[in-house]
């Protein structure tokens, strides 16, 4: 149907790349919700207070524009603050820890909501009965809060993902060879713009539906034991 | 930190910022204008009138809008002798015109699908009423169901223009001049990256919440009679 003239390998390289960096930085992104969402609940004021500005702060920035900050502003930061302690270093950025950082850092501020919605949706009783047995804080969390909050928190995290999987496009811009960066080399090579870009935007598509029907299943399986009426 | 060079480059990263607001305001309309009746559309019973925009809406939202804009602004080259036959060609050689295209398509698939969500929240006795009223078809939709659709769907098409204003970042990548676009040239000619690009994420700040105060005015105003716990603005 598209005739790619030999690129379609490159592009299916540069698929796996981007869902390399998507995996690495989902995961990110959670285990930074997880510990923002504690903070904002925790009640003590630094932490509520830190965790608040890094939300409120990282959903006012573009992506692009924290992405060309870490991985061209960070080094120069970390020469120049060397420089003041009379270091004369060079330091660099290898483009796959500063897209798959970054993203995950950007989208842990979205997770972090998605976690304090599904932190207050566990209820009350359920952490009264676990006191009431004698758990204390951490315990009650581990066993009682934690293997509920997913339940809540699966559809958001859903969308979380749908959103980030897109925004890994963006690192093409600090030449990471994937999907998009490889797409704009097969389109200057071929000199067919149109059908390039185009199978990679049907390649992002193919991971959007493949992505929902997991979502589907896995909200399904943590609703398992839920009493429908 | 180089304060001078923030200081010196302020006025250009603002002659940006003008830029991005311009882009972003544009598409917003225009998306608007586009996402109400393909929202109509979406909600049809005929299928094979709301299977075509649901379509548009699935790939739009499906794919990165980086994409969008390489497949408007350098796909477009592909076909090139087909547009200058209709004369578009003078305007997808434009990196504006295309930016201002893929942004406005890319806000009216959102768009549809929170406005879809409006009117399929709209009560069910309100159109009950209207049609008792002897309303029907169009006038139903313009007096009864998109004012109603418009106030739910609200709070949900806030969010969608902010992301747009950030996403309009994206137009740097096509040489647009908007604050990323000035930040981006500037730094890379005086190497002075952090500041410039703190500056900038700075600048987007104000601007997405300076939109965010202004949303939730409108906000106030149209859906103060639901929440009159609230003192009324």
């Amino acid at each position: 149907m598209f005739d790619l003239q030999g690129y379609g390998h490159l592009l299916l390289d540069g698929a796996k790349l981007t869902l390399a960096v998507g995996v690495g930085a989902m995961v990110i992104a959670i285990l930074i919700g997880l510990g923002a969402s504690l903070c904002k609940l925790s009640g003590i004021a630094v932490l509520t207070g830190a965790a608040g500005v890094y939300t409120t702060v990282i959903r006012g920035i573009p992506e692009l524009v924290l992405i060309l900050l870490v991985y061209y502003g960070a080094p120069t930061l970390i020469q120049d603050v060397l420089k003041l302690m009379g270091m004369e270093v060079y330091v660099g950025v290898n483009p796959f820890i500063a897209g798959t950082l970054t993203i995950g850092f950007i989208y842990g501020a979205f997770a972090t909501e998605v976690f304090r919605g599904a932190f207050l949706s566990v209820p009350k009783g359920q952490i009264e009965a676990a006191r009431a047995y004698g758990m204390g804080g951490v315990l009650t969390f581990r066993r009682v809060i934690l293997p509920q909050m997913w339940r809540f928190a699966i559809p958001g995290l859903g969308n979380v993902w749908m959103v980030l999987i897109k925004a890994t496009a963006l690192i093409s811009v600090i030449q990471l060879p994937e999907l998009m960066r490889n797409a704009d080399i097969a389109a200057r090579s071929t000199r067919k713009p149109f059908t390039c870009y185009f199978v990679a935007s049907l390649i992002y598509l193919s991971i959007t539906v493949l992505s929902l029907g997991f979502q589907q299943w896995a909200e399904k399986r943590a609703a398992r034991g839920v009493r429908r009426a | 930190m180089d304060t001078e060079i923030i200081i010196e480059s302020l006025p250009r990263l603002l002659d940006g910022a003008l830029i991005t607001m311009e882009i972003t305001a544009i598409s917003v309309v225009l998306g608007f204008i586009l996402a109400i009746p393909l929202s109509v559309l979406r909600v049809s019973k005929n299928p094979f009138i709301r299977w075509p925009v649901y379509a548009f809406n699935f790939y739009f939202r499906g794919t990165p809008l980086l994409v969008q804009i390489f497949l408007i602004y350098y796909g477009s080259g592909q076909f090139q002798e087909f547009l200058s036959d209709w004369g578009l060609w003078h305007f997808f050689r434009e990196a504006w015109f295309c930016a201002i295209l893929s942004l406005t398509l890319n806000t009216a698939a959102y768009s549809c699908e929170i406005f879809r969500g409006g009117i399929e929240g709209v009560s069910f006795g309100e159109v009950e009423a209207a049609r008792a009223c002897g309303m029907s078809g169009s006038l139903l939709y313009r007096r009864i169901i998109l004012p109603a659709a418009l106030r739910i769907a609200w709070p949900a098409y806030t969010n969608e223009v902010v992301f747009l204003l950030q996403s309009s970042s994206l137009v740097s990548v096509i040489t647009l001049m908007d604050i990323t676009g000035v930040a981006r040239v500037i730094a890379a000619r005086s190497f002075a990256f952090y500041e410039l690009f703190i500056t900038a994420a700075v600048i987007y700040l104000v601007l997405v919440y300076g939109v965010l105060f202004v949303f939730k005015r409108v906000e106030n105003k149209i859906l103060g009679h639901l929440n009159p716990g609230a003192a009324s603005s």
